[in-house]
């Protein structure tokens, strides 16, 4: 214990040292300390309100108008999404508007484009059915061409009166009638022209053929071209119909039909001189229309364009607002109801930083009475708070993935990020991918800047937040993959000539008899002779997992080395008894052992089968090990090894009991005995997994899972 | 086949059982209907339901709020979900998410009738229609005039169809012989949705028939307490009621002689687990049996959910949502109304 105890203190590993404070706001001064605060994003506000449903809390109606402001900004920029308008231009500066001038602002944009959009919406409905009108025309024109009659007079009249009506009245007539009852003479057969959906076409035959028990004729042709519904304003697929009947029965049947199917119809005339007048007039129109609509869109985008350059501004600004008032939500009115009182936890380093801004707040608000900022006793536990840079950050989020350490526990981070890497690159190894990874990483980190300020995907944005775990899982593939002597999957000879050659210049027996040794040992990593070598997967498996194994042991005793580290911090003795010494006396007594015979074997070249030892360790202790024997005491030590563990177990066992009856924390034992299974399972893992990086790290009872960099909501 | 369900179910159905029981959770809570049941007007309602699952569906609309917006949008989620079901579901599966929307769409094919008769503009009762019920000839519904043009036009090509066998006359539509024709179309359709889940076996079966006769049952009742007074024969009552469910056969027998509420009540109360309905209510009531029935309703579905490897839990869960999406119109419009005593009079807590 004597060496431990003499170790440095471990500080760098444990999360900051925080305090728990209570501040008392002036009510004209709270909005703007809590902004400064939320700048600063050092202090996490406790909850005092948590019995409290959202709508009745203090600034509640402050939040309602920040979630009716980032409406209305949701709109504005979907609005811009749908015009297409570029609005990436960063704004010139722009000077600082209030939040006040900031809603009635919106409130205004919005209003205008509202009104700016239902003018064009009118507009482009009818743009929409002229359109449509046009192409029902040039296309039902070309189906009643080949069925054509000679026309009576009386109908001619008919049509003509109509068709000057029409010329009276504008086109606008034409849309509201909607309908106009073609009639090829003689036999009373007459007929409706109009457009419908493709994908109601087939539905609405067989409805007409029902309807008028088969006594009409359906003629269609695809639009051709994809048009814009009048109503919905999307593009789709439509065919052009004509459909022929006689009676006036059927005829209200076949209009209802028409009206319930979503089909327009148009009237369409049977001779061809009216048909070309008519799609004159309604090509003429429709340019017209075209040039009130352009210069209507114009004048939107403009707006938008407007909008759009200080959108991104403004949804920043609602959305601090929105968190500012948030948080304030979280405070109290003291009794004079003067003040605001907030409690919550910043790290101690900060202190200063907070009372500064806090200053700077009153200062600002041009408030009477200062901020009174001072330290509390804390009821709960504080939260864990760990300082991390651009660097450090991801490998802490990868550890905090697993569970988040207790406030002053061992933070696991600090080695993963070597570790973890590491690990990656012993299953990865091959320095040809090493630099491709590498290159990605390079990639990334160079545009760094850029790529920040970018919205990115979900897949991009894991690869960019991850930039520098890539770039040190490359840098540790290369090496790995360099004493793997793989370059995709090829070996090089970088580091000089191979140490094994032919027994003859032919080469013929080399499958055979095999290389012998001519030089001393290749200098760095695997022998690139191995390549393709009969014995080169018995050697290469041998290798790696044996090195894995080393690995995964001592990965494991540094793990419980930090428990040991942090049982002492917090002075509980019975941890260190009764978890950390079992633990380590169980490891190492058996894949401790096991990495040891690994070594000698390793340096002494013995041809010894260790999973004969390790099985027989336990079937026959007391038999002769006889050619197995590496190290002169080893039947021995094996004897104890296997007591060992044997009392360990039995010890174990009994304190996992005893201390249900003891005073002692009760959480701990779940966690002790987690700890040992996990040990044991986790070892067929270790050769290949680098999972047991963060299995080491005492993670049963993470209570609190926020820290201040979450929980202040900035 | 009872018990080997597990052995084989998650390889076609695992994944939506999943999903549906995600969306189980969010459902409101009853502290979700405290909270809510405390709102002073419809922001403060929209507010509390932004911060729960109904918050992507609600956060874009204008402020000026009417339950009508509150309450299509909560349909709309529930659509979506269902939607996403139907598309990934596989046979059986996707038969039976289909039998669920029948009822809505016998509700849509009265609603429209009865408001054709009506003489009511065909767009505005299309709002009006249950989403889940919708077909795409529904709207020419309206150029019907008798049963069997209905038929012959329009349902035929409808799920529909199978259940019109029973009731096609030539008779003019009126409200009497729609809202005979909603009940015999209804009973066919409840009997036949329990065939299908006889037929598909084990757990399902076995739950869903529970909650079918439950169902069944209810509409016994409300087709007896309706019609009294009415000019329907008991022979006619008699044969709108489902030939199956715990009432079947001697329970319908009493029902249809039953000339006032209290007969009902004695009728029912000869079965167990109806006594505890009715012992809610005092005699002579009719008003709150409804919410009686809801609430003995939304227990069942609840505890479908406590079996795995079965297809009840779909059903459950579509019709919790109904309900809850009725809890969220009851409440907006006592909100709305500013009737808040009124709140709690028809809003069935569920978990």
């Amino acid at each position: 214990m004597g060496v431990f105890d003499r170790l440095p203190p471990v500080d760098h590993l444990r999360s900051e040292k925080m305090c728990f404070v209570q501040l008392i706001m002036p009510a004209e001064s709270a909005r703007l300390a809590v902004t400064y605060l939320g700048e600063l994003g050092l202090l996490q506000f406790k909850d005092l309100n948590e019995d409290k449903s959202p709508f009745q809390r203090i600034f509640v109606n402050q939040v309602k108008r920040c979630t009716e402001m980032s409406r209305k900004l949701r709109f504005f920029s979907d609005q811009i999404n749908k015009a297409g308008v570029n609005s990436s231009v960063r704004p010139v500066l722009q000077p600082d508007i209030d939040w006040e001038e900031l809603e009635a602002k919106l409130g205004e944009h919005e209003h205008d484009l509202l009104e700016m959009n239902t003018n064009s919406e009118k507009l482009l409905q009818t743009y929409n059915e002229l359109l449509e009108f046009k192409l029902v025309l040039s296309k039902a024109g070309g189906i009643l061409a080949s069925s054509h009659d000679p026309v009576a007079p009386a109908d001619r009249e008919l049509d003509e009166h109509i068709y000057n009506k029409e010329v009276d009245d504008g086109i606008a007539y034409l849309l509201e009638e909607g309908v106009h009852l073609g009639a090829t003479k003689n036999s009373g057969v007459k007929f409706v022209s109009g457009i419908i959906l493709k994908s109601k076409a087939l539905a609405f035959e067989r409805m007409l053929f029902r309807a008028t028990r088969g006594n009409m004729f359906f003629n269609h042709a695809p639009a051709g071209e994809p048009v814009t519904d009048p109503i919905s304003g999307e593009e789709v697929e439509k065919t052009v119909f004509v459909v022929f009947f006689s009676g006036d029965q059927a005829k209200s049947k076949i209009l209802k039909i028409c009206d319930s199917f979503g089909a327009t119809c148009y009237p369409v005339p049977e001779e061809m001189v009216k048909q070309r007048h008519i799609f004159h007039e309604v090509s003429l129109r429709l340019s017209d229309l075209e040039v009130t609509l352009n210069a209507g869109i114009q004048h939107r985008n403009k707006a938008l364009e407007s909008v759009g350059s200080q959108l991104w501004r403004w949804t920043i600004m609602v959305k601090k607002e929105k968190a500012v008032y948030d948080t304030l939500n979280m405070l109290n009115f003291d009794v004079t109801k003067k003040c605001l009182v907030g409690e919550g936890w910043c790290p101690i380093f900060a202190i200063s930083q907070i009372k500064d801004v806090l200053q700077c707040a009153t200062l600002r608000s041009n408030s009477q009475a200062g901020i009174i900022f001072h330290e509390m006793d804390p009821i709960d536990s504080p939260p864990t708070y760990f300082r991390t840079d651009k660097f450090t950050n991801a490998f802490q989020e990868i550890v905090d993935a697993y569970g988040i350490a207790r406030y002053e526990e061992v933070n696991p981070a600090v080695y993963s990020v070597i570790t973890f890497p590491f690990l990656f690159a012993v299953m990865f190894g091959d320095w040809g991918h090493g630099i491709c990874l590498l290159l990605g990483a390079f990639v990334l980190i160079l545009r760094e800047k850029k790529l920040s300020s970018q919205k990115l995907g979900s897949f991009m944005e894991m690869a960019f937040g991850g930039r520098y775990v890539i770039l040190l899982m490359a840098l540790f593939s290369i090496y790995c993959g360099l004493i793997y002597n793989e370059f995709f999957s090829v070996p090089f000879h970088i580091f000089g000539k191979s140490a094994y050659e032919c027994r003859e210049k032919a080469c013929s027996d080399a499958h055979t008899a095999g290389l012998i040794k001519v030089r001393d040992p290749y200098p760095f990593g695997v022998d690139p002779s191995w390549r393709g070598s009969r014995s080169e997967l018995p050697f290469l498996n041998s290798l790696k997992m044996k090195m894995s194994i080393l690995m995964g042991v001592s990965q494991m005793n540094l793990g419980i080395v930090l428990s040991y580290f942090d049982a002492k911090f917090h002075g509980n003795a019975l941890d260190i008894r009764y978890q950390f010494m079992p633990q380590m006396i169980f490891l190492n007594s058996l894949f401790g052992y096991l990495s040891l015979l690994i070594l000698i074997k390793w340096c002494t070249g013995s041809q010894a089968d260790l999973y004969h030892v390790m099985i027989y360790m336990f079937l026959d202790p007391a038999g002769d090990l006889g050619e197995n024997q590496l190290f002169w005491g080893q039947k021995e030590l094996q004897v104890s090894n296997l007591l060992n563990n044997k009392n360990n177990m039995l010890h174990y066992l009994l304190c996992l009991l005893a201390n249900n009856y003891s005073p002692f924390p009760l959480s701990d034992t779940p966690v002790a005995y987690g700890h040992c299974s996990c040990s044991m399972d986790a070892l067929p893992k270790a050769f290949y997994l680098e999972e047991t990086s963060q299995g080491e790290v005492p993670r049963a009872h993470l209570s609190l899972p926020w820290d201040v960099r979450n929980g202040s909501r900035f | 086949m009872y018990g080997w369900e597990m052995l084989s179910f998650n390889i076609h159905d695992g994944f939506l059982e999943a999903i549906v029981r995600g969306n189980r959770s969010g459902l409101l809570t009853a502290s979700d209907y405290n909270n809510l049941c405390q709102c002073e007007n419809l922001d403060d309602v929209k507010m509390h339901l932004t911060a729960t699952e109904y918050g992507p569906y609600l956060q874009n609309e204008p402020s000026p709020l009417h339950t009508t917006t509150i309450v299509e949008k909560c349909t709309l989620k529930l659509v979506d979900e269902y939607k996403h079901m139907l598309c990934q579901a596989t046979e059986p599966l996707s038969t039976f998410l289909q039998y669920i929307t029948y009822g809505h769409m016998i509700d849509n094919v009265v609603l429209i009738v009865t408001g054709t008769l009506h003489e009511r503009d065909v767009n505005e009762l299309l709002e009006k229609c249950h989403p889940l019920g919708m077909f795409d000839s529904i709207a020419s519904l309206a150029v019907a005039q008798n049963m069997r043009e209905l038929y012959r036009l329009v349902l035929v090509d409808t799920p529909l169809a199978p259940y019109f066998s029973e009731c096609i006359t030539s008779e003019d539509l009126d409200d009497m012989n729609i809202e005979i024709m909603r009940n015999t179309l209804y009973k066919a359709y409840l009997e036949d949705f329990y065939k299908f889940c006889q037929k598909l076996g084990g757990a399902t079966a076995e739950i869903m028939c529970d909650l079918l006769s439950f169902e069944a049952d209810r509409r016994a009742v409300n087709i007896t307490i309706n019609s009294i007074g009415t000019e329907l024969t008991r022979d006619d009552r008699r044969k709108l009621y489902s030939n199956f469910g715990l009432l079947y056969p001697y329970g319908h027998e009493e029902l249809a002689v039953c000339e006032d509420v209290d007969q009902v009540r004695g009728a029912m109360e000869k079965y167990p687990p109806y006594q505890s309905i009715f012992a809610k209510i005092s005699y002579g009531e009719s008003q709150m049996l409804d919410k009686a029935f809801y609430e003995e309703e939304v227990r069942r579905l609840c505890l479908s959910f406590e079996q795995q490897f079965h297809y009840a839990v779909f059903f459950a869960y579509i019709r919790l949502r109904e309900q809850e999406i009725r809890n969220l119109m009851w409440i907006s419009e006592c909100v709305a109304q500013n009737q808040k005593n009124r709140v709690h009079d028809s809003v069935v807590f569920m978990f």
